[in-house]
């Protein structure tokens, strides 16, 4: 398959789990909560197709995405979400708090930034070139741990990527009411280099991870990454204070699998559609059919 | 002869040698300065590469512990005061100890954050406390603290070598406290599991009557409660057995109480909880419900900690705060007297 179309289906593999998710929750198989991805896919692809066996990615509360694109099971996340046995981790954490292979995610925002720094740190003390990919987005830029992190990461030369997705609002709140600066400059101002772009352009966000990535493993020192992306999406499910209309133009100018699909002739997207509708419907009823966890009484 | 510190000291001196994944964080813990109460003195002089001093970042250091643990590498981090646990709850409650659990249970992560506790040195209401509670029934940490009735060290190379994550208690006072105290010569202790690899010391005095009473106690608390011990013996004909925990959390087995616990007060029936925190919701709370819950008979209880009250710079008014020998022994024998009568 062409660099083009697995980028599509990857996109698409993420679009229709997430769409599934949020078509389903209302019959009551999924059991929590849910934060989708739908209008960010091509930064996830975009960014973890530079990633290698060895390196870490750290995710947040809106994970799935970068754990599908990481290569993650989906079935298995499906399962996650509906707190069966073959989750992928149980059905212990759920939507927000998955793990396979060296993914990790956390639902408390900046939480996980200094852990990510001291799994890169690790790496450098081991003397091997494995780097971490971070994932957070501008509400958690509002989190003071991140601040203490990439101090410590500028210091003591950490090999993270820092990928901020600015959507630009966090949860229901617009960035003006709650940021004062700007991204770049909060991670130039501990002398880690900031490159900023605004796209949703899974090619262009993929050059731009290419160089970043290059920058960190090669040159050993932390770098961010600052996409401006739109979500299309509630924060959760059901809980979107914007017009209609405001969002219906993010669909009209930054969907990533329509600005990505005039890339490939019609016949193929076609094939790929009916052939990522066909797995996902698979993974789902997979996972329905699962069954649930053993109880222990104290678990531990 | 050798003291608490010492004992820690060297406890850290032989993981670092013996297990190069061994790494130390914390701030001023480089030579010559070695550490606000020296527990890391000579470390970075022996292995420079793996002593990090860090930023006044606690949150940050302990996250950042927590990835290189979850990497394979064994940290342990120094916060300066006990009382800067409160900047990495959300690290320990929301991080490092959900980690192994929530990702499915087969992640290891072995981090020891060790910190000094406690008050008696006029530092004031920040520098004083005695706050592991706030850490207590946290699923997935360990809690422990050294004892000069056992190990100091070896308990934290243990926890060192644990796969989960420990919050290592110490107290400023006990650092100079010796292991082979003469003071405490007429004392003899009989040691036993606790749970785990902790250790439960049953501490008596040497030839005394059948103990009426049992103290349960841990860390500098449990030293100052072999004093009262002894005063006690000598001056009130009051027998005593003091029961020495060094694990706070989990307190013993499947929810039970600790078996040197259980063994002692099946032979006393009566129960006197010793620590330096706070009283309301303390240690002594959880170790007084398990003991009547687990108990067939009735049980005589009373609890010793600090007022709950902040904990005051002056000298005389910190002494009023604080629980020591005097007000541990006013506690036990207004017990006893309560049983007899």
């Amino acid at each position: 398959m062409s660099d083009a179309a697995a980028r599509y289906r990857a996109m698409l593999r993420i679009r229709r789990f997430e769409e599934t998710i949020l078509d389903k929750f209302p019959t009551g198989v999924f059991h929590g909560t849910t934060h989708t991805y739908i209008g960010q896919e091509a930064n996830a692809v975009g960014i973890l197709d530079h990633i290698r066996e060895g390196d870490s990615v750290f995710s947040n509360h809106r994970c799935h995405g970068h754990f599908l694109a990481y290569g993650g099971d989906m079935r298995g996340l499906f399962a996650e979400l509906m707190g069966k046995a073959t989750g992928i981790c149980g059905g212990r954490g759920g939507s927000q708090h998955i793990h396979w292979r060296r993914f990790y995610s956390n639902g408390v925002l900046g939480s996980a930034i200094p852990v990510a720094t001291g799994m890169g740190l690790a790496g450098r003390l081991r003397g091997d070139d494995d780097i971490v990919v971070v994932f957070m987005g501008d509400g958690a830029m509002g989190e003071g741990v991140i601040y203490e992190a990439l101090n410590m990461a500028a210091l003591w030369r950490a090999p993270v990527l820092y990928v901020v997705e600015n959507n630009r609002i966090a949860q229901t709140t617009p960035i003006a009411l709650a940021m004062a600066g700007t991204i770049p400059g909060r991670f130039e101002g501990f002398g880690v280099p900031a490159l900023a772009i605004a796209s949703s352009d899974v090619d262009e966000i993929s050059l731009a991870a290419s160089k970043a990535i290059a920058e960190v493993r090669d040159g050993g020192t932390p770098q961010a990454l600052v996409i401006d992306t739109n979500r299309f999406a509630p924060h959760s499910k059901g809980d979107d204070t914007r017009s209609q209309e405001a969002i219906e133009a993010l669909w009209a100018t930054s969907c990533p699998i329509e600005i990505h699909a005039s890339r490939l002739d019609p016949n193929q997207r076609e094939e790929l559609a009916a052939e990522v509708a066909e797995e996902v419907s698979q993974a789902f009823a997979a996972a329905l059919a699962d069954p649930e966890p053993d109880v222990e009484v104290g678990a531990a | 002869m050798s003291t608490v510190l010492e004992s820690l000291n060297a406890g850290l001196h032989g993981a670092m040698e013996a297990n190069e994944s061994v790494y130390i964080l914390g701030e001023d813990v480089l030579d010559p300065y070695g550490g606000a109460f020296k527990v890391t003195r000579g470390l970075s002089t022996a292995y420079p590469d793996r002593v990090i001093t860090t930023p006044v970042s606690e949150a940050g250091f302990v996250g950042v512990a927590t990835g290189l643990a979850l990497s394979g590498l064994r940290p342990v981090v120094e916060i300066m005061f006990g009382d800067f646990v409160t900047l990495i709850t959300d690290q320990v409650i929301n991080g490092l100890s959900k980690y192994g659990w929530m990702y499915g249970g087969a992640l290891e992560i072995p981090l020891v954050i060790r910190t000094p506790m406690g008050g008696r040195r006029g530092y004031g209401p920040t520098h004083s406390q005695t706050l592991e509670k706030l850490f207590l029934g946290v699923p997935g940490l360990r809690v422990l603290a050294p004892s000069a009735f056992t190990d100091p060290g070896g308990l934290l190379r243990a926890a060192i070598d644990d796969p989960g994550p420990v919050l290592f208690v110490e107290n400023k006072l006990q650092y100079q406290r010796r292991l082979d105290d003469p003071a405490f010569s007429a004392l003899e202790s009989r040691l036993q599991v606790q749970e785990g690899y902790a250790t439960a010391a049953t501490v008596g005095v040497a030839g005394a009557p059948r103990p009426q009473l049992t103290i349960a106690a841990y860390g500098d608390m449990a030293e100052r409660a072999a004093e009262a011990q002894l005063k006690m013996a000598y001056e009130l004909e009051i027998f005593s057995e003091l029961v020495v925990l060094e694990q706070l959390d989990p307190l013993g087995p499947s929810g039970d109480l600790p078996r040197a616990l259980a063994d002692s007060l099946r032979q006393t029936g009566c129960l006197l909880t010793v620590e330096e925190g706070t009283h309301t919701h303390g240690w002594g709370a959880e170790v007084v419900a398990r003991a009547v819950e687990t108990s067939a008979q009735k049980l005589g209880i009373a609890r010793v900690a600090a007022f709950d009250s902040p904990v005051p710079a002056s000298r005389v008014l910190e002494a009023s705060v604080l629980p020591d020998v005097d007000v541990i022994v006013g506690a036990a024998q207004k017990l006893v007297a309560a049983l007899d009568g």
